[in-house]
């Protein structure tokens, strides 16, 4: 297992954003996370991640409890991950951002050896003759591009990918899918929040859902799309839409 | 590292190596005194610009570590007789300590917060050795005359004070210009850009900042012992000097944030509009609002400085200038 969580629950004051969540992922994994707006899918991101820490809970990362490590640690371990909002250093160049990633991700490369790592890191995402350019020129599939490419220089054994299609046209979500095969087959785990359905069921070997902050479903994607439950969380539930076409 | 085959590092390194060599082949009084105080600001500034341009932590209080630091130092030298530059070293030793404490403390604030605490800390300090009676209290420090002596008297003190300052200056630059280019530096970069990005991207970043920081420190040290030992005293007016912490803080925005010869193009431009605007009858008194308009104008038009703004429009210079 490289990730396992065990009944994570976090509290923001009074609000119950993660309630008794666990479960696994085995390495080589491609696993989605699915759920509605503010179920506290991004939330869950960010106890794995080490930017807050869980209330309650424990989560083991690659058989080591990493519970409330702080986040450049867990880059360190080799976690990585694209933010939902893309978050590029402007100022810098794309080469330079992702730089950044493998500087100070899993293997602490040197600048040296980082430049080249971020070379390859850009050509695998397709945004090699952008380097020069500063960061903050980019449009938004570049800037989703750029943030996978700075998970990617990282080398991790673990990437969490948030949204990285949403905003995209149908030919940028090809690719961005290609990208994402791509890097499973280079023996890297992906765990991923994802709205665009039809992507996220076709990428996944395994489907978690969360709803108001717990996990209310979990198997193969064709077992979760027939869920009653999520069919009713995420979807509305379908007799009342039919009872109101009826009318 | 290749830094010597760079263009920007040589510009920077002999800007400041030649303009303090010229000085000491001409060797003329007035002429060092000015060349002086240029190099005492180019180092000022150039050490806050660790703090400032790279990791884009604002301090307004940069000037507590030529104070604090200046003071030991000067301690050392006028009451125990230490050698100068050992009390150089001495102060900018106790600057990084102090530095790396209140460092750890202050920099968990961010933006304005941070910005206002920095100029608090200024205020206690000088406070503090104002009613500290071992650095004389209110009335200072003063150094025995004879301490010159040591250095063939005052005239030759005062060209070897000089020298000692204008290797710091070097010194600083090339620190400056290997800490921006190494990776250290990109984390400072990158925490500037977006400190929480950076922090999931693996830059540790409490460490990184409080670095930054005490690094940030050691210079301003060793120019105030020199300068206090030039001037023969110090006193905790002199030391603690919020104004000339704002001059600096323009100096680095007019030179250009982030950039190595920011601080240097900064530091001697600010110091010449002084000079002039001090002797005109019209501004003698007004030149503090003047400096508070060009940074205003600074942050409104040119947000890069005088090398961001030549950067921009001249891309093909940007390897020259850095």
């Amino acid at each position: 297992m490289i990730l396992q969580v065990k009944n994570v629950s976090k509290q923001f004051g009074g609000l119950q954003a993660l309630n008794d969540v666990s479960f696994e992922l085995s390495e080589g994994r491609i696993l989605g996370l699915i759920g509605p707006n503010g179920a506290g899918k991004t939330t869950l991101f960010n106890t794995i991640n080490g930017v807050f820490a869980p209330t309650q809970g424990q989560i083991v990362f690659r058989g080591e409890d990493v519970t409330g490590q702080p986040a450049y640690n867990m880059a360190r371990r080799g976690l990585a991950r694209a933010h939902q909002v893309v978050r590029p250093l402007s100022d810098l160049t794309v080469h330079e951002n992702v730089m950044v990633g493998a500087c100070f991700g899993r293997e602490g490369l040197g600048l040296r050896q980082a430049a080249r790592r971020a070379e390859e890191a850009l050509s695998r995402v397709g945004l090699i003759e952008r380097a020069e350019q500063p960061a903050g020129s980019l449009n938004v599939a570049q800037k989703k591009r750029l943030e996978m490419a700075r998970a990617l220089a990282a080398q991790p054994y673990l990437i969490l990918l948030d949204e990285v299609l949403a905003g995209l046209n149908p030919s940028e979500i090809t690719a961005m899918m290609a990208t994402i095969r791509a890097i499973r087959e280079q023996g890297a785990t992906i765990f991923m929040i994802e709205h665009v359905m039809q992507a996220i069921m076709s990428i996944s070997d395994h489907i978690i859902v969360l709803d108001y902050g717990s996990l209310i479903a979990s198997g193969p994607p064709q077992e979760v799309a027939n869920n009653q439950k999520v069919i009713e969380a995420y979807l509305g539930d379908p007799r009342l839409t039919e009872r109101l076409m009826a009318e | 590292m290749s830094f010597w085959r760079s263009a920007g590092f040589w510009i920077n390194v002999l800007l400041v190596a030649i303009g303090g060599a010229v000085v000491l082949l001409i060797h003329q009084d007035t002429l060092r005194e000015t060349v002086f105080t240029i190099l005492m600001f180019v180092i000022l500034a150039s050490s806050l610009n660790i703090i400032m341009g790279l990791t884009g932590y604002v301090n307004f209080g940069h000037i507590v570590f030529f104070g604090l630091g200046g003071y030991f130092g000067f301690f050392l030298l006028s009451q125990l007789g230490w050698p100068l530059y050992l009390c150089m070293i001495a102060g900018g030793a106790l600057s990084v300590v102090i530095a790396l404490v209140v460092g750890a403390a202050v920099l968990r604030l961010r933006g304005a917060y941070f910005a206002l605490a920095t100029i608090g800390i200024n205020e206690a300090a000088r406070a503090f050795v104002a009613n500290f009676a071992p650095f004389g209290g209110a009335t200072g420090l003063y150094v025995n005359f004879s301490a010159y002596n040591a250095y063939g008297g005052s005239s030759k003190a005062l060209w070897w004070i000089f020298t000692l300052l204008w290797i710091v200056t070097i010194i600083t630059v090339v620190v400056c210009y290997l800490v921006k280019h190494s990776r250290f530096g990109l984390g400072l970069i990158a925490i500037r850009e977006d400190e929480d990005a950076a922090m999931v991207m693996g830059v540790k970043t409490p460490w990184a900042k409080t670095a930054a920081f005490a690094l940030s420190a050691f210079f301003p040290a060793l120019v105030g012992t020199l300068y206090f030992f030039k001037n023969g005293n110090v006193e905790p007016e002199d030391a603690f000097r919020f104004q000339l912490s704002l001059e600096i803080l323009v100096m680095v925005m007019l030179g250009g944030k982030g950039y190595v010869l920011g601080p240097i193009i900064g530091a001697l431009a600010y110091e010449r509009l002084r000079g002039v605007l001090l002797v005109s009858p019209l501004f003698k008194n007004l030149h503090l609002a003047l400096s508070g308009a060009i940074l205003l104008l600074i942050v409104l038009f040119m947000p890069g400085g005088l090398v961001g703004w030549v950067r921009d429009r001249l891309p093909r210079l940007r390897r020259w200038l850095e």
